[in-house]
Parts: structure tokens; C-alpha cells; sequence
């Protein structure tokens, strides 16, 4: 390592936000999660939340060590278990706010089925999903988001699976509100984040984030900025289009922007409305119970 | 009975039930959970009875999510359990290994069935007794109570909830299909008659604060969600501020530690009762529905002149080691009646180191043994040569 100047090491904006004590961290140089951190930190910092109200949760991966570098309650959870460990937090601390921070092989493979049921539920949470289409910590390996053709560690003639649309998926679940952009749309990214966090209900945002160490080296790109470039470059800003529209298509158009926001009752709204008593036994109509009745008996 | 946690009086209820009662006595204002035979009757009183008294009930996605939620729950201050049986049990695994490294205090209860795999879902067994030592990965030590009545699930629920508290771990409630599923009487007294204890916290600023440090009993005051301390949970090895720490020196710092917390308090977690074995030659040792089979089989023994005794084990894990060793001094043999094929009895054999026969009387499930077969094994231990 070098050794900076003094002057140099002047304290970052997010400091207060950073286990300073734990740097250096993990991540490779040309990395997008940093970009996506800092994001996360910006945020957190503008939406004026009291530090001891906001938590993260994390599984595993690259995207699952920000639990790690940030000065709040923090969580590193198993492989895939990030949303259902944060659906416990948050039910058990309502007044609290909570993050989960994931990657894309974290949240959408080995964690699916806890990502659509929190989403069908609208659980009250923050879903960051850095998606940089591979499993980078375990040396490049095929994940849910690796686009057809391309090559991974265990699909080296490439990859013959369809991807996912994450954001097509997380709207059709019930998430109530779904956005993506690239690493390189930094502002724009660091309002979504913000928006998500003040968003009552399940917030997802994705973000296409580089990897060149692992992904970009198999695949052509092995240039930091190259990726970053190669995903910006495509990407054309379409809010409020229907989530299904919204495709990652390398050949075409990489779709970002804001897709879907909704005012939706959360788990906890509907859980407090049926126990006080107000929400209507099911089936609300088409049903008399004196004639069922009736036929039974007859 | 809305809004009240403690049912006080005389009731008439299953195992599962009084589980779920003794839950909330002990200050549970968490459920997650996902169905399953014979487990279901917690959950689904729980569903009733949480929302009465402040709580929280989610019907989760399945075991694995339902074990990770109450992880959660714990950490957001809240006493926290789920309940389940073999297949979801195997599912849990993975988190109840985290729950162990984070040191998060929660309840889980297994209503077990017969195994392997889908076994027999409406019958008994006891087959997941090593399960519970050894199932998830890595060096830790367990707690798991094993309740042979409804009311020792009451009673035992609270105890697990205590001990979890006390000792910042997941505790198992090692029950079974028929404890699970008889009706008996329930006495439930009242609530300032139960002892309930709740987790350290931290008596220091979040400056000083050091999540893993542990107190003078191994054990560390635990701060939760929101408390201001900022604390780092993490499933890595990790040192003492909680910071993943990839050495071997952490390694051994932090699993002996785990371990230590429970095998240096054992005198503060045992629990087994003895019945006439003072001048005992057999000592018939059982947990669970099987010591009910057992202690019919030592009474019809001894009005047949024959010298047995019982040991009902309250606490399967930790194992009572110092006992048993010394009572293999004094008996000519131990048997161990279980619905498995031979678990519980290799720590007696174990134990025992040949200073007196060991014998099992098993059956693989579905039915609870019967006390007939154990005073067999009784009077042909006494038959044989020593």
C-alpha cells in the first residue's frame, strides 16, 4: 500500500456512517457495491432517521458485507435468510426501519422464495439488491441475473439458463415499489434509495453494479469504467412503464427508472385491521349463509 | 381469555397447547412458524392467543424462514419461538447454528414424529435426539428439555424460555408426537408465581460496549435493535466487538466460549429426577413419553421383587456425564428404552466405560414402547452374569 499524505486523509462525508475500524474492506478495486454504499450512506443520511431507528440485514456474498462496514444496528445473516431474518426485526420493532442489503445470487437464487412471499406481503422493508450478475465472492459463478450466453466459472462454454427480470418479478409479487438504475446513475440512485426508505411497504431497488474481477474478465470487459460504460451506455430512463417492459437487454436497451409506487396497507396494517376486527369475513358477497345452511340440513 | 398471558387455574388441554401457554407465561410475544404434524396445535393457538396479548403471529414461507424470523424477533427485543417436527426440524438447522454464533435467545420446539424423512407424520418417535446435539454444523454446546406430560410442556416451555434468556442461545423442546397430542390436566398458576428471566442488558454506554464480552458467567449482556448501541451480529467468527475475525486464535476464543457458557454452568441447567434407585441393580434411564413406559415398568419390577430404579432425564442435552458415571459404579446395568434405533444410549455406554451392562429397548416408531418389554429387559439384566 501506498501511503498517503495527510492532508489527504481528511474525513469522508460518511464517516460517521463507517466502521472506520474495519477498513480496508473486501471489496476488489473497480467494484460497483462501494458506489452503491455510498449511495446507501448518502441516504440514510438525508432521510433524517434517528441512527438507533435504522438496522441492516445482510446474507451473504460481496453485497452482504456492507452489513459489516456500517455504524448502525447491523445484521450478517446466513446465505438467502437476509429478508426472512429482517421480516422478524422489523415485526418485533415496528417503529424501527430496516434495510436489507443483498446480492443477486443471495436474494433471487438461494433466497427466491422469502424475496416474493415479503414482497406478496408488502413486509415493511428496504430491499437493496446489488445485481452484478454473478456470485462474485465465490470467484464468478452462474447466478439467477447471469444473462444467456454469458460465460461463469460453472458455465464456461456459457450459460444456457434464462435470467430473471427482478424487477418484472418483485412488481408481480406485491412489492409496491420497484426502481433500477446503474451504478453510474449515482444521484438519481441516491434519491431512489431515499424515497425507498420513507416508503411504507416493500421498497425494492436494484442496481447493475460491475464486477470486472470475476464477471467482466470471463466476459470481454475487463475494465472497471469499461462495465461501468457497457451498462450506462445501454440504459435508457422509462418511469412508471409496466414492469414487465422493464428488460435487461444488452443487445437493445437496458430499462432503469422508477416502475412501480403504490399505497398499499403493509403485513402489519392488515394484521392489525383483522385482529381489531375490521376487515369483512371472506367472501364478502355471493354467499347466504342461512340458505348454505339450509341445504346442509336438508 | 383475551387479553390475558397467564391462564391461571385448572385446565384440560393437549401437550401442544400447553406449550403455547407456557410460551406466553414466559413473555413469547413472537411466533414464526409454518404447519406441520404433529406441531400444528402450537401454532395455531399461538395464532389466537398472540394477538390478545400485544404479540405477533406470521405464518411463515417454510422452517427455514420461520427459524431466521425469530432470530430477528430476538434481536428486536422480543422473546421469540416456532414449533415444528422432523422434516421442518432438518430445515432449521442452518439458522439454528447462526442463532448459536450470534448468541440470540429464542424457543424451538420439536414435536417429534417418526423419521426418516416424511416418516409416519401423525406418530411418534424420538429420533432426533442426536439431531438436536449435532445438526447443525461446527463445535457448540445445546440445551434441549424433554417433556414427558402436558404439563412438563408448560412448565418446561418457561424453563427453555429462562434458560434461553439466561444463557443467550436457541433452546429446543425435545417433545414427541403423543406428549404433543394427550390431553391431561394443566395447572397453571399464578403469574407472580412464575419465575420469568429476562436477557441481560448492557450497563455500560454504547462507547465502552462490547457486544460479545461476556459477564462473569460467560454470558454477555445483549443489546437489542434500537437501543443506540450499534452493535455488528454476524455469523463469521468474530471477536469481542462482534467483527469478523478469520484466525484461528478467534476461532478458539469464540467457540470455547459458546461451549464453555453451558458446560461450565451445568449445575445451573441440569435437571433429572430419580425414583427408588438407592438400592437399584437396573437403573432404567428414559426421557420424554419413554419415561412414562419406564416408570410403569420400575414399579411393576419392584412388586415383582426385582431391585429397579429410574432415571427421567428433564434435560437430554446438556447429559447429565457426572451422574450417570457414578451410577455406573453402583448398578449392575443401565437400559435406555427410546422410539429410535439407539441414540440416548451410546452416551450411556459412553459414560459407563463397561463398569456395568448397557442395554437398549427400541422401537423405530409409531407406537411408544410399552412397559412389558422393558420389565423384560429388566429381569434379563438381573439374569445375567456380571
Amino acid at each position: 500500500m501506498t501511503t498517503a499524505p495527510a492532508a489527504a486523509l481528511a474525513r469522508h462525508p460518511h464517516d460517521d456512517l463507517l466502521r472506520t475500524e474495519r477498513i480496508p474492506h473486501i471489496w476488489c478495486s473497480g467494484c460497483g457495491i462501494g458506489i452503491v454504499f455510498g449511495s446507501l450512506m448518502a441516504a440514510i443520511t438525508k432521510s433524517g432517521l434517528p441512527r438507533q431507528d435504522v438496522a441492516v440485514v445482510s446474507g451473504i456474498g460481496c453485497t452482504g458485507r456492507m452489513a459489516g462496514y456500517i455504524r448502525l444496528d447491523s445484521f450478517h445473516t446466513t446465505h438467502g435468510r437476509a429478508i426472512p431474518f429482517a421480516t422478524g426485526l422489523q415485526l418485533a420493532r415496528p417503529q424501527g426501519k430496516v434495510i436489507v442489503a443483498s446480492g443477486d445470487g443471495d436474494l433471487l437464487a438461494i433466497g427466491g422464495n422469502h424475496f416474493i412471499h415479503a414482497a406478496r406481503r408488502n413486509m415493511d422493508l428496504t430491499i437493496i439488491c446489488v445485481n452484478n450478475f454473478n456470485y462474485g465472492m465465490t470467484g464468478g459463478q452462474l447466478a439467477p441475473s447471469t444473462p444467456y450466453g454469458a460465460k461463469t466459472t460453472t458455465t464456461p462454454q456459457g450459460n444456457p439458463d434464462e435470467p430473471f427480470n427482478f424487477c418484472a418479478l418483485a412488481a408481480a409479487c406485491g412489492a409496491s415499489y420497484v426502481a433500477r438504475w446503474t451504478a453510474l446513475h449515482i444521484r438519481r440512485l441516491t434519491n431512489t434509495i431515499l424515497e425507498a426508505i420513507h416508503h411504507r411497504g416493500f421498497s425494492f431497488v436494484e442496481v447493475v453494479a460491475p464486477c470486472p474481477t470475476a464477471f467482466g474478465r470471463r466476459n470481454k470487459i475487463r475494465g472497471a469504467l469499461d462495465l461501468l460504460r457497457f451498462y450506462y451506455d445501454r440504459s435508457v430512463v422509462k418511469n412508471h412503464i409496466a414492469p414487465g417492459e422493464a428488460t435487461i437487454d444488452f443487445d437493445h436497451h437496458l430499462v432503469v427508472g422508477k416502475f412501480v409506487e403504490l399505497d398499499r396497507p403493509t403485513f402489519l396494517d392488515h394484521y392489525q385491521m383483522v385482529n381489531r376486527g375490521q376487515v369483512e369475513a371472506w367472501p364478502a358477497t355471493g354467499v347466504d349463509a342461512s340458505a348454505a345452511g339450509q341445504r346442509k340440513a336438508g | 381469555m383475551a387479553g390475558k398471558a397467564v391462564l391461571t387455574g385448572t385446565h384440560f388441554m393437549n401437550g401442544d397447547e400447553a406449550c403455547c401457554e407456557g410460551a406466553l407465561a414466559a413473555g413469547c410475544r413472537f411466533f414464526g412458524g409454518y404447519p406441520i404434524t404433529p406441531a400444528t396445535e402450537v401454532a395455531e393457538r399461538m395464532s389466537k392467543r398472540l394477538p390478545q396479548v400485544g404479540g405477533v403471529f406470521i405464518q411463515m414461507e417454510d422452517e427455514i424462514a420461520s427459524m431466521a424470523a425469530i432470530l430477528g424477533a430476538s434481536w428486536g427485543g422480543r422473546k421469540s419461538m416456532t414449533s415444528t417436527s422432523g422434516p421442518g426440524f432438518s430445515l432449521m438447522m442452518e439458522n439454528i447454528g447462526l442463532g448459536l454464533c450470534t448468541e440470540t435467545p429464542c424457543v424451538i420446539c420439536n414435536v417429534q414424529r417418526a423419521g426418516p424423512s416424511t416418516g409416519l407424520p401423525t406418530l411418534v418417535g424420538q429420533g432426533d435426539m442426536m439431531q438436536a446435539r449435532w445438526g447443525s454444523h461446527g463445535p457448540y454446546e445445546i440445551i434441549a428439555l424433554c417433556p414427558a406430560s402436558p404439563q412438563e410442556m408448560f412448565d418446561f416451555t418457561i424453563r427453555a424460555f429462562n434458560l434461553s434468556e439466561q444463557f443467550r442461545l436457541p433452546v429446543l423442546i425435545m417433545a414427541d408426537e403423543v406428549v404433543g397430542h394427550m390431553n391431561e390436566r394443566v395447572v397453571i398458576p399464578p403469574a407472580d408465581q412464575i419465575e420469568v428471566i429476562d436477557r441481560a442488558k448492557p450497563s455500560v454506554s454504547p462507547a465502552e460496549y462490547l457486544p460479545y464480552r461476556p459477564g462473569p458467567d460467560g454470558v454477555a449482556p445483549m443489546a437489542n435493535f434500537g437501543d443506540g448501541y450499534f452493535m455488528h451480529v454476524t455469523g463469521l467468527t468474530h471477536d469481542q466487538r462482534g467483527y469478523p475475525t478469520m484466525t484461528p486464535a478467534a476461532q478458539v476464543e469464540m467457540t470455547e466460549r459458546i461451549v464453555g457458557k453451558i458446560r461450565n454452568n451445568l449445575d445451573r441447567i441440569l435437571d433429572y429426577e430419580t425414583l427408588l434407585l438407592d438400592d437399584a441393580q437396573v437403573a432404567v434411564v428414559a426421557y420424554g413419553i419413554s419415561a412414562r413406559s419406564a416408570r410403569g415398568a420400575v414399579l411393576a419390577a419392584r412388586e415383582a421383587g426385582l431391585k429397579a430404579g429410574l432415571v427421567k432425564l428433564n434435560v437430554a442435552w446438556p447429559f447429565p456425564e457426572q451422574f450417570i458415571r457414578e451410577l455406573s459404579h453402583q448398578v449392575k446395568c443401565m437400559i435406555m428404552p427410546e422410539i429410535n434405533l439407539g441414540q440416548m444410549v451410546l452416551e450411556l455406554e459412553r459414560l459407563a466405560q463397561g463398569r456395568c451392562a448397557v442395554r437398549l429397548v427400541a422401537h423405530p416408531g409409531g407406537t411408544i414402547i410399552s412397559p412389558r418389554r422393558i420389565v423384560e429387559a429388566i429381569g434379563q439384566a438381573l439374569k445375567e452374569r456380571p
